[in-house]
């Protein structure tokens, strides 16, 4: 599989990057030659082999569903770059 | 450590004084291993030891530990070396530190790491590469290279790391130290910052098995703060050492392949034949499956990384890019401007394997030989009790070489990759030198929770050589 110019913008624009066009020819070289390593696993055969996410598949780890103590806010707004009124702010979404 | 205990203990030697001299070995040192040095909590913390040290006997009391900046600390910035988390200080410890705290240990500071823990030579950081204390021209190996810098260096008595996908046990064998990466599930995740979920495991890297033991026991135990915490009984290590006689040890031909430099396979063959002498059966065994390690590796822990990291936008912490006109354009401005290349090359990689069309043939079937490379092991412990090899394929090289190469770099975690894969522990331990002095590590694996095997084949093989004890 090999990974075109247009992909690459598309991966970009899906992570939220924006790529000069120094980076999208750098990318698409690099990923190309790591994807192409990576076909090696087209050579493992899987069909009875259960995909393995987690060492100890544990689901539903819950906790008592209580009221605690929790962060002060203007401590938890303290990194937020941007702040007013115990809210974070942001440019405008919506016109 | 202990040696810092017995300074204490033995010679009356003042904590105070213990936290000063080494504060003023971290000023003076130039190898760029510490991002951040609280030096004002570090004495106070000291100043709380003295009096400590009086009513208790706990050999962590006054101890100096550096952090790898991964990793929450309440009140001292956490910067991963990225651009994206300026200005992000902590509101809470990570456990870990937690628990270190409560027992009295001084934290330093935090040491510097590959960008977000992406890398194997500490060069991706934003303050620029750590220098590896036996020689300043070559990488101290990563991403955990700032740790381990300081501790060959003696600039904390022992260090936390991260290792997901070897990078506390590689940058312990390219500078001569000891690196544990626990059991999944071991060490709590809270207050690390994630890289790759299902991968990622504090460790502690140490100057020997004994201090390895004795940080790995301070820091492991179920954290109902990380869901993945494992809940059980962990008991602490037995820091006599393991009488290794009748021990079964394997020895995977797939480890002494292609790609391994012959001067490493020496001397880690030689480790091995010292654990023969102590009594060990040493077989060769089949991993069949490892040799697909790598490619599992960078499809799984890109994928999980590029959701991590999904979190970077400008938001809620960290930096932000200034004068965006919409919210789409301030994430695409922070994240291209905070990120440095390897996190973007991973983010990339990561989303395009997570992406319509290509999830079942990346990431799913990356999934499926996952679970044969766990099960190669499982085969492989039926008939043995621990497992030898090389940390990494070579020793330390220079700062720079392969770095337009990222495949090349991604090749040298061949050896450590399985271990996060399946889930084990695994030991780096000092087991000789190459030919231009530089050290090289022995991996040792045990099943998973069985870190009493690893520390107690790791304690016994330096009790009888003294490989650790060489110094830079």
């Amino acid at each position: 599989m090999k990974i075109t110019d247009s992909q690459v913008l598309h991966v970009a624009g899906l992570a939220r990057l924006k790529l000069d066009s120094s980076e999208v020819e750098r990318f698409q070289r690099e990923l190309n030659s790591i994807l192409a390593y990576m076909e090696m696993l087209s050579e493992v055969d899987t069909a009875d082999a259960a995909p393995l996410h987690h060492t100890f598949p544990m689901t539903n780890v819950f906790r008592p569903d209580a009221a605690k103590e929790s962060q002060d806010i203007s401590d938890a707004l303290g990194n937020a770059p941007q702040h007013e009124d115990g809210f974070i702010v942001v440019p405008k979404v919506i016109e | 450590m202990l040696a810092t205990a017995r300074k204490y203990r033995k010679s009356g030697k003042s904590p105070v004084d213990e936290i000063e001299e080494i504060l003023e070995r971290i000023r003076t040192d130039t190898h760029n291993a510490f991002i951040t040095v609280d030096e004002q909590g570090a004495l106070e913390s000291a100043r709380q030891a003295e009096k400590l040290i009086e009513s208790s006997d706990d050999p962590l009391i006054g101890v100096p530990i550096a952090v790898k900046d991964n990793i929450c600390t309440k009140d001292i910035r956490t910067t991963c070396a990225s651009n994206i988390l300026t200005g992000f200080t902590p509101t809470y410890d990570a456990t870990v530190v937690e628990k270190l705290k409560r027992r009295g240990a001084v934290i330093l500071g935090k040491t510097n790491l590959d960008e977000f823990a992406m890398g194997s030579t500490t060069t991706t950081s934003n303050i620029g590469p750590s220098l590896n204390p036996w020689d300043p021209g070559r990488t101290p190996g990563g991403s955990s290279g700032g740790s381990a810098a300081a501790v060959a260096l003696n600039l904390c008595a022992g260090a936390l790391g991260s290792d997901t996908g070897g990078s506390i046990r590689m940058p312990a064998s390219f500078c001569g130290i000891t690196g544990l990466k626990p059991t999944y599930g071991s060490v709590s995740r809270y207050g690390l910052v994630a890289f790759a979920s299902s991968l990622d495991q504090i460790g502690p890297m140490t100057s020997s098995a004994r201090d390895a033991a004795l940080l790995f026991d301070a820091v492991k135990g179920h954290d109902p703060l990380d869901s993945t915490s494992v809940p059980q009984e962990y008991l602490p290590t037995d820091l006599d050492g393991l009488d290794l006689d009748g021990m079964r040890i394997g020895v995977p031909d797939d480890f002494f392949a292609e790609g391994l430099n012959p001067e490493v396979e020496q001397a880690v063959r030689f480790g091995i034949s010292i654990l023969e002498n102590l009594g060990a059966k040493v077989r060769r065994i089949r991993l069949p499956h490892i040799r697909y390690g790598v490619a599992v590796y960078y499809i799984i822990a890109t994928a999980e990384a590029s959701s991590n990291l999904a979190r970077y936008d400008g938001v809620r912490y960290g930096s932000r890019a200034p004068h965006a006109e919409d919210l789409v354009e301030m994430y695409l401005e922070t994240r291209s401007k905070g990120f440095g290349a390897e996190v973007k090359r991973r983010i990339m990689l990561g989303t395009y394997v997570l992406s319509a069309g290509y999830y079942e043939a990346y990431y799913k079937k990356a999934s499926e030989v996952r679970s044969l490379i766990a099960s190669d092991f499982d085969e492989a412990f039926a008939e043995c009790d621990l497992i030898a090899g090389p940390a990494s394929p070579v020793t330390a090289f220079g700062l720079g070489e392969m770095a337009d190469n990222p495949l090349s770099i991604y090749l040298l975690d061949i050896y450590t990759i399985p271990a996060n894969l399946a889930g084990l522990p695994a030991l780096s331990i000092p087991c000789g030198f190459d030919t231009e002095g530089l050290p090289v590590g022995m991996q040792l694996m045990a099943p998973c929770f069985r870190e009493d095997l690893l520390l107690g084949a790791g304690i016994s093989f330096q009790d009888h050589t003294k490989f650790h004890q060489v110094k830079p």
